[in-house]
């Protein structure tokens, strides 16, 4: 089967900045896949030259098999992009907005169902005759999805969708972009919130200084890089002014009162560490551990490549 | 080909003005309407241009031509700048639209609005005088040259330009001078030898010359000159434009 994004030794440059270096990835079809890096990472030019958007230096890139540049018009076809930042044309209202951008696919008024379609499931009908100017920020990010999909893409980039949305709408996108991966859609998400990456994607790739720095499923990512450790989060009475060297070495993060040690996953780990904090003089108030999440993965990533 | 992809972006580029119309249909022939009146009771019994014509009769062609390009300039590179700067570009840009018909679609709205004004002006200026009517082919196929060139070259300056000031700038000290000192307001003969030779690199000169014959059957230079220099004008200008849309030029970077 013919992948749904073939990016082949893609390189950007700009005259003082190498934003990707060497970037190879496949996305198959049907796949809920996270592109995750911290800021200027690169994640947006990757995006902007699958869209066409932007020209890569070096390398290729195609869309179900069509190559974005020499074959820009099937690859744009396949292809929906929700961009990151909030633009908009002031002088259309929503429905103009969304029949202007069916039409320069090609769409007549034969798309006008699946316009309605797209509005409702965005909660977006009762303002489809507004004016753009006239809708609040999280109005006008759904608009940005509607137009995205109004061509029906298979393949849907959604570049940080949810950057300064409030939690309510945030839930809404989850659940419309689950339900389009569920219909057969193939998702590209780019995201700062990593729990949302970890609760939506089934494949994530790590770019850092315009390399790709990790590619696996989520699973594995998080049982390469940390499955055989956790977190011990130790709450304290009073601040902890100086701990043993045995444990310095552990700790992940130190603030007053609040320990976090990384241990191996073992019970005897654990009762080491809790007899060394014994034996320093710390009176335990409150412990908790948990399993390495993907924001601990990305921490661990970044800062092994350098920082972000 | 892309055909609907292009009407749409051209039908969207008219509806853009279309929507604002008091300000890019109106005013123009307001500005026009005042010029006329302003200038043919000033001068109207001091200066003859052309023999049997009066002043205000030779007036009308040049602010009609004047109108139709001006407005054919601020047409495509308003929408073009706007669209850059808001960053609503980017639609259009995803789009599978050629640049050839990105091209076609902002050219011919501008043409059409242009036209539209210079329409208004003229329908307008007939309440006052009556200007003869030589060849309206040659009168039709002038205001598309001419605004289609300019349309192409507003074209232009919008791709380039990556603020408003810059816009205004290439507005105010390229256009404004070009035109004024075009032969809108006076007869090529009516000038020094030197300015004579000068108004000769003038490609709107050409434009206004060409599109007054039109009306009164007699011009400063020759019709058939005229419409070569114009036509050429906008044939390179269109070759370089859409090569430069081809490359994604300050637009797919």
């Amino acid at each position: 089967m013919t992948a749904a994004i073939t990016i082949t030794a893609v390189d950007k440059h700009y005259p003082r900045v190498r934003a990707l270096d060497g970037i190879d990835l496949t996305i198959e079809q049907g796949e809920f896949f996270g592109l995750l890096g911290p800021n200027g990472a690169g994640k947006s030019t990757l995006i902007n030259i699958i869209a066409g958007l932007t020209r890569a230096s070096r390398g290729q890139v195609a869309v179900l098999g069509h190559d974005v540049v020499s074959d820009y018009r099937a690859a744009r076809r396949l292809i929906g992009i929700v961009p990151q930042e909030l633009v908009f044309d002031p002088f259309f209202t929503v429905r103009e907005v969304l029949q202007i951008q069916a039409g320069y696919f090609g769409l007549g008024r034969a798309i006008d169902p699946w316009i309605d379609e797209v509005l409702e499931a965005l909660k977006l009908s009762d303002k489809a005759n507004s004016n753009m100017r006239s809708l609040s920020g999280g109005m006008k990010r759904r608009v940005l999805i509607a137009q995205a999909l109004v061509h029906q893409p298979q393949v849907v980039v959604l570049d940080e969708p949810t950057a300064g949305v409030d939690v309510e709408l945030r839930r809404l996108l989850w659940e419309f972009v689950s339900g389009l991966h569920r219909r057969g859609h193939t998702i590209v998400l780019t995201t700062h919130y990593l729990e949302e990456a970890e609760r939506l994607c089934d494949r994530i790739a790590i770019l850092n200084h315009g390399r790709l720095i990790a590619l696996d499923s989520k699973q594995a990512l998080l049982q390469r890089e940390l499955g055989n450790t956790l977190r011990l989060l130790v709450m304290t009475r009073s601040a902890v002014d100086s701990l043993p060297p045995s444990l310095a070495a552990l700790i992940r993060r130190h603030d007053g009162d609040c320990l976090e040690l990384e241990l191996p996953r073992t019970l005897d780990a654990i009762i080491t560490a809790l007899d060394a904090l014994r034996t320093a003089g710390v009176v335990i108030s409150d412990l908790q551990t948990r399993h390495a999440d993907l924001e601990d993965v990305f921490m661990a990533l970044t800062q092994q490549d350098g920082g972000v | 080909m892309n055909p609907r992809g292009f009407a749409t972006l051209f039908y969207k580029e008219m509806l853009r003005f279309y929507k604002v119309a008091l300000q890019t249909l109106l005013a123009p022939v307001i500005t026009s309407l005042l010029y006329l009146l302003v200038f043919s009771q000033v001068l109207d019994e001091h200066v003859q241009a052309f023999p049997g014509v009066s002043y205000t009769a030779f007036l009308v062609p040049g602010l009609v031509m004047m109108t139709v390009i001006q407005n054919a300039f601020a047409n495509s590179s308003s929408s073009l700048i706007q669209s850059k700067v808001t960053g609503n570009i980017v639609f259009m840009l995803l789009a599978p639209l050629s640049h050839l018909e990105v091209y076609l679609a902002f050219v011919l709205a501008a043409v059409v609005r242009g036209m539209l004004v210079g329409c208004g002006v003229y329908l307008v200026a007939m309440l006052f005088i009556t200007v003869p009517l030589h060849s309206v082919t040659v009168l039709l196929l002038f205001a598309f040259l001419g605004s289609a060139m300019l349309a192409t070259l507003r074209l232009l300056v919008g791709m380039w330009a990556e603020k408003f000031d810059q816009l205004a700038g290439f507005q105010n000290f390229v256009i404004v001078p070009l035109t004024f000192l075009s032969g809108v307001f006076y007869s090529l003969h009516s000038l020094p030898p030197f300015w004579q030779r000068l108004s000769h690199l003038n490609p709107f000169f050409y434009m206004i010359d060409g599109f007054r014959y039109g009306f009164f059957g007699q011009s400063d230079v020759s019709v058939g000159l005229s419409l070569g220099v114009v036509t050429l004008s906008w044939l390179l200008l269109s070759a370089w434009v859409i090569r430069l849309l081809a490359s994604g030029y300050k637009l797919r970077n």
